[in-house]
């Protein structure tokens, strides 16, 4: 009974977050200004860290975990260093 | 594939309600994302992913992987506080930067609020030109809320705070 109800719950959340992501793809390739973009990208990391979460608790591996790790301490670099070349045109002035 | 059938009963509900939770969280501030109209308003949808969203995962997580240690493990609070404290950042600078490239442009499609803000801007230069103030200027500018948001015309540099030197450049135009 508990093994049907978890292997539901993060199979739902699975095909949830892929929607999510596909969602933001979506906006990654209408977005009509760069600022969109960059913020759709933004999101993105976001998503496919919980998706790698929740693929760590289905599948018990703990690989997975590192990955999302690693993603969430270092994903925001690139979107801050795009913030700043929309702001300045540069990224190191 | 681990084994679900040890998780007690109790443990497996709350897991598939945090989980539950948290991913259908995201895929509302996807939805969001998608179908608001301004940049302004979808700037705050995702922000339901990287609230809620990571820490309904991030609980059920750590429920999950206690019972299957059969100790408490709290790794998962790394990746919590990474979020927390670098989302806010990437939001903060990618706001000003389309407010920044939205005045350079000169649109309008802004929210009242900013636009306002742009507007006693616009005047107050009006009026510094109209009788050059020296002092009055400088005097009001230190607590002037108008001043953070430089249009972008007269732009010198976002990180400036109001002191001396802001003065200066302030004052320039007028002397």
């Amino acid at each position: 009974m508990s093994g049907q109800i978890l292997v539901f719950a993060l199979g739902y959340s699975q095909l949830v977050l892929a929607l999510a992501i596909c969602l933001v793809g979506l906006r990654i390739l209408r977005g009509p200004r760069a600022q969109d973009r960059v913020m759709a990208l933004d999101a993105l990391y976001i998503a496919v860290m919980l998706l790698f979460l929740v693929t760590g608790m289905r599948l018990g591996s703990l690989f997975f975990f590192e990955a999302a790790m690693v993603i969430a301490a270092v994903g925001f670099v690139s979107s801050v260093a795009l913030a700043k070349f929309l702001f300045r045109g540069e990224v190191i002035e | 594939m681990t084994d679900f059938a040890s998780v007690p009963l109790w443990l497996a509900l709350l897991v598939a309600f945090f989980v539950m939770l948290g991913a259908t969280l995201t895929l509302i501030g996807a939805l969001g994302f998608v179908r608001l109209v301004r940049f302004y308003d979808r700037l705050h949808a995702p922000t339901l992913g990287t609230s809620w969203g990571t820490c309904g995962v991030i609980i059920a997580s750590m429920l999950l992987a206690s019972h299957f240690q059969n100790r408490v493990i709290l790794h998962e609070i790394l990746i919590g506080l990474a979020v927390m404290c670098t989302v806010p950042v990437t939001l903060m600078l990618l706001g000003r930067a389309a407010l920044h490239r939205d005045r350079s442009e000169g649109r309008t499609d802004m929210p009242p609020v900013l636009r306002a803000c742009r507007d006693d801007r616009a005047r107050e230069v009006e009026a510094e030109d109209v009788d050059q103030p020296s002092e009055e200027a400088g005097a009001k500018g230190d607590t002037d809320p108008a001043d953070d948001y430089t249009p972008g015309d007269d732009y010198t540099a976002p990180e400036e705070t109001p002191g001396e030197e802001g003065e200066e450049t302030r004052d320039r135009p007028s002397a």
